[in-house]
């Protein structure tokens, strides 16, 4: 099947872009890097036409082989990966050509599009692998893109601590995860999924704590609480990067890991249930912390936060194929939310904040209509993609615990406000700005309109039943209420949006007076930054400058090094003495020496 | 055995050489710290001979001549040098020999 080729095209564009992009012109550029994508698409498609019930697995060659431990360097596609290769190469192509006009004017413009590239190489790789040390390999390939891309702007400090924010959270995620993975070869003595997998039921004790750890690598790479700090400071990357890598892939690698390693995790039901807890947790949290915010995309940050404690209260209550089925219809809606905004923005030569913006509709319809495509797919519209989705999601959390459904319900509420009051405070009402808006030429509305059919068709694509046999079967029995009731949430969602924005503008601002301190804590996110950084980041560096620096570097390492030094000064200019260039004084010692060895020698003989 | 037993010879060879110790640290002349190495040197000779003679072995002979041997070259360079330094220093105190010092 040849699967290496899908990776390996994105990191051959990366390559030369990456090398001779700088003399490029732009169409070379585009043609490179555009292209290997396209073309990994239609690879990735065929396979997954040709890929029948069970998965196709490659071996290219052994990696590392120590003893009777081996990894190689393995490529597999099962029904689960499909999903992900058809929506990491489909929404990244989209994004790819969507690039062309966002980033027509940048000076990077190389630069962006190899570091796509290269992400699109990690990112298959991490889908494609057939072990988790293959699969770490794409893991940190991206959170090394994601780095990358986030501090694209690097003459911009927010960028670029945003960047380093991304990647020392995740740090503590990746450590999870090859905690987790050293307890894997220690249990199982491998790190082949089949292995693995086959053998999920032996060890008893020690299944929960691999799967308590590989959620928390999941929780650092997907941006759930308590990791989620760093993707709402992710959008200081440009917009497609926002789209492709911190809403639609990358961020659902931890989704995916958890899916992956469900054998694991039906042998954990501690762990399963803290997945669903998380999820539901950061749903909750991160939506309401969506509802106060201005700037457009901090909005769909936090939404996509929300979403993917969806997609794990999805995976935590059993129904792994609907945290998938979300994840892929979230790949469309969340895309376009981000590339509409990344339109909006364009439109209005980078204004961000909504409170300058207002009564677009007219003079960028296309981005209009495209992007209420998706606020009615994230709000669990029928028949819309997120419908489905989010349905199945509930409808599993019901059978699970009927609290967690109501929490869920209420959550789906909240996302259905906020998106609608981005919208509305975008689209409706008086332009607020001073920019002239320009609608966004055709290699930007193409995309979003493929992206809005996506949104709003891409639920009829079953994923369910799909992955029917893949994963244990859930049973959860359609119940008509509860899909009326959650439909409803959003809809009320919707409709307090339309009251307070348009019907009655002077609502919210009465609303968020007339609850004031409340209105400040979500407004300044909790304060989970502020937290972070007086509980974790002070003491960190304050230890850091007192302990290492002035304590351990300067006072041990240096005084070791300076002591042994002066030390030897010290002692050299005593014994400096002695070398007084009088030869008799030198036979003076010598002499000495003599008595005293004679001295000893008959000492040591009258001992005898 | 009959005749000088073997202490004497090692006492005396033991003044000698502690007389040429002397001589060599605390004498400022040249020639004579010259003779007190020399004087060292018959010491030992004469500890090896002793020794040689009371063991019935002919190392201590052979040793004797060696040392004699390397006691005559180093008189003639030595004489050579002493020479050497008198004509440039007009002067044969060691203390004033230093010019390899500082």
């Amino acid at each position: 099947m040849q699967l290496w080729l899908i990776p390996a095209l994105p990191l051959a564009g990366f390559l030369i872009n990456g090398i001779f992009g700088r003399r490029f012109s732009k169409a070379i550029i585009n043609a490179v890097a555009i292209g290997s994508v396209l073309i990994a698409f239609a690879w990735a498609l065929k396979t997954v036409l040709a890929l029948g019930e069970a998965p196709t697995f490659e071996h290219y060659f052994d990696w590392i082989v120590a003893g009777g431990f081996r990894v190689g360097c393995d490529f597999a596609v099962d029904r689960l990966t499909a999903v992900m290769l058809l929506v990491v190469t489909g929404v990244g192509s989209l994004i790819h050509i969507y690039s062309i006009s966002y980033m027509e004017h940048d000076h990077g413009y190389y630069r962006f599009f190899a570091y796509l590239n290269l992400f699109m190489f990690f990112m298959l790789t991490l889908v494609l692998a057939a072990n988790y040390l293959v699969l770490f390999v794409g893991w940190e390939g991206v959170g090394l893109c994601s780095y990358l891309l986030i501090g694209f702007w690097f003459h911009k400090t927010s960028a670029t601590n945003a960047g380093n924010k991304a990647f020392i959270v995740n740090r503590i995620g990746d450590y999870g995860f090859s905690l987790a993975m050293l307890m894997i070869v220690v249990n199982f003595g491998s790190l082949d999924f089949r292995t693995v997998f086959g053998a999920a039921s032996k060890p008893e004790g020690m299944l929960t704590p691999i799967a308590m750890l590989l959620l928390v690598g999941a929780c650092g790479k997907s941006a759930q609480f308590p990791l989620y700090v760093w993707l709402p400071d992710a959008m200081e990357g440009p917009t497609p990067v926002s789209a492709l890598i911190h809403a639609a892939t990358m961020v659902t690698a931890g989704v995916y890991v958890v899916a992956r390693s469900f054998p694991i995790y039906i042998h954990a039901p501690a762990a399963l249930e803290r997945v669903a807890v998380i999820g539901l947790f950061t749903a909750a949290f991160a939506a309401t912390i969506g509802l106060a915010q201005n700037d457009i995309k901090k909005v769909f940050a936090y939404s996509t936060v929300s979403q993917l404690g969806y997609m794990f209260l999805g995976l935590g209550t059993g129904a792994f194929s609907s945290g998938i089925y979300h994840l892929m219809t979230h790949a469309f809606f969340k895309a376009l939310l981000f590339l509409g905004a990344g339109s909006v923005i364009h439109a209005l030569s980078g204004e961000q904040d909504m409170r300058n913006m207002g009564g677009l509709r007219k003079k960028i319809p296309v981005t209009f209509w495209t992007l209420m495509c998706a606020a009615l797919a994230i709000s669990g519209v029928p028949p819309l993609a997120g419908f489905f989705s989010k349905d199945a999601i509930l409808l599993a959390a019901y059978h699970h615990a009927p609290w967690m459904y109501w929490v869920g319900t209420i959550t789906a509420g909240m996302t259905a406000f906020y998106v609608f009051r981005a919208m509305f405070m975008t689209f409706f009402g008086e332009y607020r700005g001073h920019e002239h808006p320009h609608e966004s030429p055709a290699v930007i509305t193409v995309p979003l309109a493929i992206l809005a059919v996506l949104s709003v068709i891409g639920g009829f694509i079953k994923i369910p039943v799909w992955l029917d046999k893949f994963f244990p079967a859930a049973e959860a029995p359609e119940e008509f209420s509860l899909v009326v009731i959650s439909v409803a949430a959003g809809l009320i969602g919707i409709a307090l949006a339309y009251v307070m924005y348009i019907a009655k503008p002077g609502l919210a601002d009465s609303v968020s007076s007339g609850f004031g301190w409340l209105y400040r804590v979500v407004y300044n996110k909790y304060f989970v930054d502020e937290i972070y950084n007086a509980a974790v980041v002070k003491p960190l560096v304050a230890g850091s400058r007192v302990v290492l620096w002035r304590g351990v570097d300067a006072g041990l390492i240096d005084g070791m090094a300076n002591g042994i030094g002066s030390r030897s000064q010290g002692f050299g200019s005593v014994l400096r003495l002695l070398q007084s260039g009088n030869i008799r004084s030198y036979a003076t010692w010598v002499l000495f020496g003599s008595v005293i060895l004679v001295v000893a020698l008959g000492l040591v003989g009258a001992a005898r | 055995m009959n005749g000088v037993p073997l202490t004497w010879y090692l006492i005396l060879s033991a003044v000698l050489f502690s007389l040429g110790i002397a001589g060599f640290l605390f004498r400022k002349n040249v020639i004579t710290v010259f003779m007190s190495i020399e004087l060292m040197l018959n010491a030992v000779n004469l500890t090896f001979v002793a020794f040689s003679y009371q063991l019935k072995q002919v190392n201590g002979h052979l040793f004797a001549f060696f040392v004699m041997v390397v006691a005559a070259a180093e008189a003639a360079v030595g004489l050579a040098i002493i020479l050497t330094v008198f004509k440039n220093r007009s002067t044969l105190n060691i203390d004033e020999v230093n010019s390899m010092k500082n």
